[in-house]
């Protein structure tokens, strides 16, 4: 194990396509945005980093979608975006225009119909005293109508991204409830989105790696739910930037009879449905990642790239040594990606190179991960812990743990892993090797958890490791009342 | 009768398409400015210099304004005269506004008001009450002592001895509309102001002091909140002020609305509170007496600290008769976010106090806590208790009925099975415990502050029927304009649809008391009753000359001797015989009396009661947690909308779980608040409600004379969330023999420290 993993498997198939660079630069020159906009086609000019809340208020005069935190916390400016793939709820605040592109966007205004029917989540909110200051409302309406359109009925993962303060949720879960079985009404389907080039947006692998190469000081948007944070709460402006999300060749999971490979711009939506069939464990821990919105904008490839020490998917891909994928121009390489991160902020990433993607093992039955934060939902974790350690013949052959939150960067214990192999798979062992903790990580304090508790945690995680394997329940969230 | 219907929510619809319009959706003149305020990045010292040339010379900003360049008043407390509008030299707490940047959007003003270059000769801030105290930093001049009886003797001589203390954190109000205000510059001086406030008047006041005006030359609006829970009863003035101000200096209309984070870090949040307890009991857990220490950091300046101490300490009974008690309550003054009112204005912290002391009893005694409870409990109305059942202040307790609610919650709830069944749980279970937690809620209505017990009305009724409604009270999601319209509809007879519901606006009715202490039903709802009879009494005197008497209104008609008319008819007659159409409406509570420096009277009108049982499971290894099921009975007396009370009962709980379980502000050694933001500040999710969460009105008529004898909802189910508190205790409780010492907010952290305690 440890060694990299189906390096051969990704490749940049359609790379020839499109050969010339200089074409992207005219596009990323290009400031046109055309979408639909409510059922009609617009076209924009825009700064690349202009937010659509802010379009929308400002300049549309649709004041219905609301500010609440600017920042993909609360989900008040949720809106409804449309393209050939899916219908998601996305948090406008952080949504920059350029990704609209060729989508379509509906807004509170455009839920309800053209005479001003009430579409049936609406209705049910009403019917069920689901509003009471109603700020929020708009917003829990954008998610509610986009899981309605996709036959959702796990209501609590629908709106785990909108907060309410006035409500608290029963009745708006009953209203969702009571809107289930409603056709999806015929004003909700999206005519054809506009066409044409796409501003800052390579289409191609080949195209993209050449332009970042050529211009690696330029910062790269994949779904800009961290990005956008740069714009919005640290007022950043960005001169140059390029956009993932029409970058097809980034956007693919392949799945062989061995591995998954997720490209960089696969969204965390998309990575979860995938992780389901295969990692159900790693996929619990996906449907806490954030929430609704900021999975179908977020990407795999961002929360690598960005080299968070809490980032969720880094230990757990650790734990399942997993291979990353980069590329500088037309160079490709491929890395485990425990080796990726060298430092608290530095990465193992060459100035003007890509991480394009990652592969990890197709199954892995013993991985667990435990996410651990103050909230259940759309919550930063204060510690996530992955574990995946095979025993054979009650001895223990292989282990791989990994934390985030523990350090400055995500990494393995190795001196929890080097005092569990080779000895049984036992309590007395696992007690003893919890003790190493200390040895692995010199955790931090601040808002979300102690140092103190933050090692404690790790260690109990491997003992709550050892009892769910055993059989044991241990998960405050399988309880039911 | 349209009252006790369940009738949705008035702009129910405007909600749900996006349509009902907030501060900063209302269309504005093209020449309007956008405010933000420089903030201090220090906790205390002394301003030395202000260098703002990168300030005025951003992108856009048409001005910066110091303290200096305020024509008068630089000031918008509530109380105290103590809080500058910008500072004045002295740097209060880390976030305080220092200057003013006017520009031509929100995001260049945000963008200028960082650049500020600010020289302070620094000071070691007061932070902790462990600062404070040393210090000897406080308002007013000694600790407010509270006695009841002879308690040191009842202490010293009880069979029975404990003595503990529980932390609590505060709670950031999070409306989900931040705080904003537009102001319009009107012809010769006057202005009017839009303002996201629960306190219209006070707008208009301290905006009026800030402009050298009269109050009659400011006007203020507001037509709904996104959200105030108390953080808008004081908290908007700055904003307000400081368009007012902007505005009268440029021409130009302004608007400021803070940013989040802007919003966390400079405005009040909820007070945090320590309370030590001393008690004395007997074998079967009766208190014999009771000694309190309340301390509570009030932040920077006195804001509403006072009567918000004052209401903990009112409150350190909850439901329970103190035979002898005394109650002694600190208000620090430290270099923080100046606190505020917060739902339930310090009565939370108080309840939580003593409902801690009755667990721990139970816990010493190995009673259940029920037991214990009502054991302690106020006698009930009815019965013959010869005055000696009254609170620690004196007051009589009349109308106590958490008896009978207590006895059907147990039975509701099933709880006798379930405390075995949460028995055998534990018993078979390693890792996960479950706990169960009951707390009871008897909430005292009325402002302590008695003047403030007063609420006006205006009504019209148009020739064609329609009728016109406006009070004082301030619509913030609470569903009052809703309950108001439906009273109104009943005297008149009509269906609700009749009634316009309108903006409050301090220029139709005048010198309101903020919407706040969970009164603006009681209040307003009275002061619209008898504005709607004065002119109901008018027509029903001319239609009586036209055709005979007595007059009924009823179902849309007003049915007289000869005749039954549509209301539209009636009005209309009534408008060609020339009869006034429109009526002001006032009242104010009566049989009200409170010397808060001796802590005895009749502060409040009645009281409003609640009890919830709540059962959660813990994960030992870890500290998670969560609500399995929570069942509530609460007494909203005779409700006026069963919906929309049984609404702030569901999210009263959930925001008062939320306090005590995951909310936690966190500031730093230097007196930064970390927690400025959702992605750092949690408050419950969808998923963090009860999965079973039954809540049930008890729905009989308040024995006090109050509108259809109704009772005030809006505060009091907050309070039943210190049942998720408990039962986390009890779950605790469940890994060791120790008492858990659990503290607030019990995060994860906090519940897996709290099991170490029970295991040692």
């Amino acid at each position: 194990m440890g060694k990299a993993l189906g390096a051969s498997v990704y490749a940049a198939s359609t790379d020839r396509q499109n050969p010339d660079p200089n074409l992207v630069t005219r596009q990323v020159n290009d400031m046109k945005v055309s979408f639909l906009l409510n059922g009609e086609a617009v076209e924009v000019n825009t700064s690349p980093t202009q937010t659509l809340l802010d379009w929308l208020r400002i300049e549309r005069g649709l004041t219905g979608t609301k500010e609440g935190c600017n920042e993909g916390d609360c989900g008040a400016c949720s809106v409804i975006v449309t393209d050939q793939a899916s219908k998601r709820a996305l948090n406008a605040c952080i949504l920059f225009m350029p990704q609209l592109h060729g989508k379509a966007v509906r807004t509170v205004e455009g839920i309800s119909g053209p005479n001003g029917q009430l579409h049936p989540v609406q209705q049910a909110m009403v019917d069920h005293h689901g509003s009471q200051c109603g700020f929020c409302t708009p917003g829990f309406i954008a998610s509610m109508a986009a899981g309605h359109a996709n036959g959702r009925i796990d209501h609590d993962d629908v709106v785990a991204g909108n907060l309410c303060r006035c409500t608290g949720y029963a009745p708006i879960i009953r209203a969702a409830d009571a809107a289930k079985n409603a056709p999806v009404p015929t004003w909700m389907t999206e005519p054809t989105p506009p066409t044409g080039p796409a501003p800052f947006a390579p289409e191609t692998l080949y195209a993209l790696a050449a332009w970042y190469a050529a211009n690696p000081d330029a910062t790269v948007i994949a779904g800009a739910t961290d990005v956008g944070l740069w714009v919005t709460k640290q007022l950043r402006e960005l001169d140059s930037v390029v956009f993932l999300n029409r970058c097809a060749d980034l956007q693919k999971t392949t799945v062989t009879d061995d591995t998954i490979t997720f490209g960089a711009g696969v969204t965390m939506q998309d990575v979860h449905q995938t992780l389901r069939d295969h990692h159900p464990s790693y996929a619990e821990m996906v449907r806490r990642y954030g929430s609704e919105q900021v999975r179908g904008a977020a990407t795999i490839g961002g929360n690598i790239a960005n080299g968070s020490p809490i980032g969720d998917n880094p230990p757990a891909l650790i734990a399942l040594g997993a291979t990353l994928h980069l590329r500088h121009d037309q160079v490709e390489r491929s890395i485990p990606i425990e080796d990726f991160f060298i430092a608290y902020g530095k990465q193992d990433r060459a100035k003007g190179e890509l991480v394009t993607g990652v592969t990890l093992p197709k199954s892995a039955p013993a991985l667990r991960v435990y996410k651990l934060s103050k909230r259940f939902d759309q919550d930063i974790s204060a510690v996530c812990g992955a574990f995946n350690v095979t025993v054979t013949d009650s001895i223990v052959t292989d282990a791989r743990i990994a934390f985030g939150g523990m350090a400055g960067t995500p990494h393995r214990a190795p001196a929890v892993e080097g005092a569990l192999t080779g000895q049984p798979w036992t309590n007395a062992k696992i007690i003893a090797a919890a003790a190493k903790f200390a040895d692995d990580y010199t955790p931090m304090s601040d808002m979300r958890a102690s140092a103190g508790y933050r090692q404690e945690v790790a260690a109990n995680m491997l003992h709550r490791y050892f009892a769910e394997l055993a059989g044991e329940a241990v998960n405050v969230l399988e309880v039911q009342p | 009768m349209s009252v006790g219907k369940p009738l949705p929510h008035d702009t129910a619809k405007l909600h749900v398409t996006g349509a009902a319009r907030y501060i900063d959706d209302i269309p504005t003149p093209r020449d309007t400015l956008h405010l933000a305020f420089g903030l201090s990045s220090v906790a205390a010292g002394t301003i030395t210099g202000m260098d703002l040339d990168a300030v005025r010379a951003a992108d856009g900003v048409v001005a910066a304004l110091t303290a200096d360049d305020l024509p008068h008043a630089n000031d918008v407390s509530p109380s105290a005269y103590d809080e500058p509008l910008l500072a004045t030299g002295t740097i209060h707490y880390l976030g305080q506004p220092l200057f003013l940047v006017v520009a031509d959007s929100h995001l260049n003003a945000r963008k200028a008001a960082r650049l500020g270059n600010i020289d302070v000769d620094e000071t070691t801030p007061i932070l902790t009450i462990e600062d404070a105290l040393a210090a000897n930093s406080r308002f007013e001049d000694a600790p407010r002592i509270w006695s009841k009886g002879d308690v040191d003797t009842a202490l010293s001589t009880a069979p029975h001895r404990l003595s503990g203390q529980i932390e609590m954190g505060g709670q950031e109000h999070f409306y989900l509309e931040g705080q904003a205000a537009l102001a319009l510059p009107q012809e010769d001086g006057d202005m009017v102001v839009h303002s996201s406030t629960q306190h219209p008047t006070e707008i208009q006041h301290k905006v009026a002091e800030a402009l050298g005006v009269p109050m009659h030359a400011v006007r203020c609006e507001v037509r709904r909140m996104g959200g105030g829970f108390g953080g808008k009863e004081s908290q908007g003035n700055a904003l307000a002020v400081a368009c007012a101000v902007a505005g009268a200096l440029t021409g130009r209309p302004c608007k400021m609305r803070y940013d989040r984070d802007d919003d966390m870090m400079i405005t009040g949040k909820r007070h945090d509170f320590q309370i030590s307890y001393d008690v004395g009991f007997d074998d079967d857990g009766k208190l014999t007496g009771v000694d309190f220490t309340q301390i509570t950091r009030c932040g920077w300046a006195l804001d509403l600290s006072i009567p918000v101490a004052d209401r903990a300490m009112l409150h350190a009974d909850n439901a329970y008769l103190l035979p002898t008690a005394r109650i002694t309550s600190h208000r620090l003054k430290t270099n923080t976010q100046s606190a505020t009112a917060y739902r339930g204005f310090g009565g939370p912290q108080g309840v939580l106090g003593i409902e801690r002391v009755m667990d721990h009893i139970a816990a010493e005694l190995g009673l259940d806590p029920v037991t214990v409870r009502q054991r302690n409990y106020y006698a009930p109305m009815g019965a013959d208790t010869d005055g000696a059942n009254t609170t620690p202040y004196g007051m009589d307790v009349t109308d106590f009925i958490l008896h009978d609610m207590t006895t059907r919650l147990l039975d509701d709830a099933g709880y006798a099975a379930r405390r075995k069944s949460v028995a055998d749980f534990n018993a078979s279970h390693n890792t996960l415990k479950r706990g169960l937690g009951i707390s009871p809620v008897k909430f005292g209505i009325s402002f302590t502050l008695t003047h403030l017990n007063q609420a006006g009305a205006l009504v019209h009724v148009y020739q064609d029927g329609s009728i016109h409604l406006n009070h004082g009270g301030t619509e913030m999601g609470q569903g009052l304009f809703q309950k108001v319209a439906q009273v109104a509809a009943s005297r008149f007879g009509v269906n609700v649809d009749l009634v316009k519901i309108t903006a409050t606006d301090t220029g139709k009715v005048p010198n309101t008391s903020a919407t706040a202490a969970s009164s603006g039903t009681d209040l307003n709802g009275m002061a619209v009753q008898i504005a709607c009879d004065t002119i109901r009494d008018r027509i029903a005197t001319c239609v009586a000359d036209h055709y005979g008497g007595p007059v009924r209104f009823e179902d849309g008609q007003v049915i007289a001797d000869t005749i039954t008319l549509s209301f539209a008819a009636a009005a209309a007659l009534s408008y060609t015989n020339r009869v006034s159409l429109s009526a002001t409406g006032f009242y104010k509570t009566p049989d009200l009396n409170w010397d808060r420096i001796n802590g005895t009277g009749r502060p409040f009108f009645y009281f409003a009661q609640g009890i919830a049982l709540t059962e959660v499971v813990i994960d030992t290894l870890t500290g998670e947690n969560r609500i399995l099921r929570t069942d509530v009975i609460h007494d909203a007396g005779a409700s006026l909308n069963p919906a929309l009370d049984i609404g702030q009962i569901e999210g009263g709980y959930v925001q008062g779980a939320g306090w005590l379980t995951t909310e936690e502000l966190v500031w730093d050694d230097k007196g930064r608040l970390r927690t400025h933001a959702p992605a750092t500040y949690k408050i419950p999710a969808a998923s963090d409600r009860p999965d079973i969460f039954n809540v049930t009105l008890w729905d009989e008529p308040n024995p006090a004379q109050t509108v259809y004898r109704s009772k005030a909802v809006g505060e009091p189910p907050f309070m039943l969330g210190i049942s998720a508190f408990l039962a986390l205790s009890d779950a605790v409780a469940a890994c060791g023999t120790s008492y858990p010492d659990l503290q607030a907010p019990a995060t994860a952290e906090r519940v897996l420290s709290a099991i170490h305690r029970t295991r040692k």
